[in-house]
């Protein structure tokens, strides 16, 4: 049977829903061992051992995997890949960053962003920025992929009881070390895995404006809060809510697009969300074009006119 | 130091992909293409720190099809030095574009390599951490600020990286990789007199088999299909509709 390794997304406290995703599309493949590697992270084992699904979990704990700096995961990963016949990790940041690494360092192409597992070595994936679909099929021994997170649905995150050990890699590669973060603090639901997501963009104005229009609308829905890269570049709100080709990547239940004319860069990002709304004054904005539901009216007055309303 | 600057010629971002009735991919054909809009961003960012006396040198590598010579002129007009065309009609995957650019580090010693984070047209994100890898040096994915420390000996370069939760700062020993994001810079405008002056400049032709790297794909493309299309929608009148309707699905 195929043995499938799949990165396990976290902070080193918390197991990220990405992995959830990235062990169905693993799991589609064949048996599922999860990756945990990082510092300090007897608490994300715990949680990883319990995802329904899971044949094992191996553990990395060494302070040179904290910070999942590639220069260092990635030759875990290859000297781990010897009993594995794939690597699968969430198309997150730090999936992105490390398979292919991975992948060079084995001689394999690695496979961006898949879609769809079609057979053993075929998948779908995006290209031109969603405006068309590949399958590829892949003549190489050894399988690195990332999944979009989007295109597979969670496994359940209890129900599961695998055996967990611990395994060691050659440690820090001493070429970098981690200096520092900024975390944008949020309260709202994290914009990817966010049931309902509130979009605002250029029509917004200023930070202020995008505060005090958008933010209520999302408290009142529950919804994560997402702009275009117009709304970004303009400084309303910081770079990790860009939702795009060059942002992040949502489908969410209900997305609402306010303010935001609908350029092929955003739609890369938002049009598998399952029920689109617009609110845009321009009736002719290419939203209206892939919205469920369109609403032509000035944002300054439908959005607080249905905020008091919901 | 020399920083060497790959660039790729896509179809232009702005243009909206048409896939071919046959299934084997995009129509090409009489389409706008251009620098992709990260690349530019690479050379901008090179530009730039050999503005500030960080780098001597600045050369510019394409490989593709005789056309990227275009591509590269652009990027000789932003002010690279010169450049280097890697010919080849066949489609080059990541791994066999990382390859050559691996080779070509290997003659010209740079002390950074900088690429865009992704091409708009295969939309990989794969190359420079390919690069990376095969080069046996750091990786600074998805910059959005470059402080270069020192030289090429024992100096370093702090990258801040947009990922997914916010920002994040590493350190990296020289020679290193960076890939950019679109927040590192404003690329700017070649100006006539410098498009000009770009073409006299060096544009060195080369072909996959000069670095003896094997381009076969090893990847079989299949298919490639339109995604499918969403339902017209329709449009309501009123707040109280839309109200009606996010209560129906369920959110309100």
């Amino acid at each position: 049977m195929t043995k499938v390794l799949v990165w396990a997304e976290h902070d080193n406290a918390t197991l990220k829903e990405a992995t959830l995703h990235a062990v169905t599309a693993g799991a589609q493949l064949g048996g599922v061992t999860l990756l945990v590697a990082g510092a300090g992270v007897a608490a994300v084992a715990e949680a990883a051992k319990q995802v329904a699904g899971v044949d094992a979990v191996l553990v990395a704990d060494d302070a040179a995997y904290g910070a999942a700096l590639a220069e260092n995961v990635a030759p875990l990963i290859v000297q781990l890949l010897g009993d594995f016949d794939a690597f699968v990790a969430p198309a997150t940041s730090h999936g992105k960053n490390i398979a292919p690494r991975v992948a060079a360092l084995l001689d394999v192409a690695q496979i961006s962003d898949i879609l769809t597992v079609e057979g053993p070595k075929t998948f779908t994936r995006p290209i031109y920025a969603g405006n068309a679909i590949a399958t590829v099929e892949s003549t190489d021994a050894k399988l690195v992929i990332t999944a979009r997170t989007t295109g597979f649905a969670k496994a359940a995150a209890t129900g599961g009881s695998a055996a967990v050990s611990p395994v060691s890699g050659a440690g820090d590669a001493g070429l970098s070390s981690f200096v520092g973060a900024e975390v944008a603090a949020s309260e709202r639901p994290e914009l990817t895995s966010a049931r309902v997501v509130v979009s605002g963009g250029r029509a917004l104005k200023d930070a202020e404006t995008f505060a005090s229009t958008i933010y209520p609308l999302a408290d009142k829905l529950g919804a994560g809060v997402g702009a275009s890269r117009a709304a970004v570049d303009a400084g309303y709100v910081p770079n990790d809510y860009q939702v795009g080709q060059t942002g992040k990547i949502v489908a969410p239940e209900v997305y609402i697009a306010v303010g935001i004319s609908g350029a092929i860069q955003h739609l890369a990002g938002m049009k598998d969300s399952k029920t689109i709304i617009a609110i845009n004054k321009d009736e002719d904005a290419p939203i209206f074009q892939i919205a469920d539901l369109g609403l032509v009216a000035d944002l300054y007055t439908a959005v607080p006119e249905l905020v008091s309303k919901l | 130091m020399k920083i060497l600057v790959p660039v790729k010629r896509v179809i232009d971002y702005n243009v909206r992909p048409r896939v071919k009735q046959d299934g084997t991919g995009v129509d090409l054909a009489n389409v706008k293409m251009s620098m992709n809009p990260f690349d530019e961003i690479a050379v901008e960012e090179a530009v730039r720190l050999k503005e500030k006396g960080v780098a001597t040198e600045v050369i510019a590598v394409s490989i593709g099809v005789a056309k990227a010579a275009d591509t590269l002129r652009t990027a000789l007009a932003m002010g690279a030095d010169r450049a280097i065309l890697v010919q080849t009609e066949e489609t080059v995957e990541p791994l066999a574009v990382a390859k050559i650019l691996k080779a070509i580090a290997a003659e010209e010693e740079p002390g950074l390599i900088v690429l865009g984070k992704q091409a708009i047209d295969d939309d990989s994100n794969q190359t420079g951490q390919m690069l990376a890898a095969l080069w046996g040096r750091p990786q600074g994915t998805f910059a959005s600020k470059v402080e270069v420390e020192g030289d090429i000996n024992g100096g370093a370069v702090l990258v801040t990286r947009e990922v997914d939760g916010g920002l994040e700062t590493v350190k990296l020993s020289l020679p290193a990789v960076v890939t950019t994001d679109l927040r590192l810079n404003e690329p700017r405008f070649a100006s006539l007199p410098n498009i000009m002056k770009a073409k006299s400049k060096p544009l060195a032709q080369k072909t996959p088999e000069d670095y003896g790297v094997d381009i076969a794909p090893r990847l079989k493309v299949l298919k490639v299909a339109e995604p499918a299309g969403r339902a017209a929608g329709v449009k309501v009148e009123s707040v109280d509709a839309l109200v009606a309707k996010l209560k129906e699905l369920g959110v309100a």
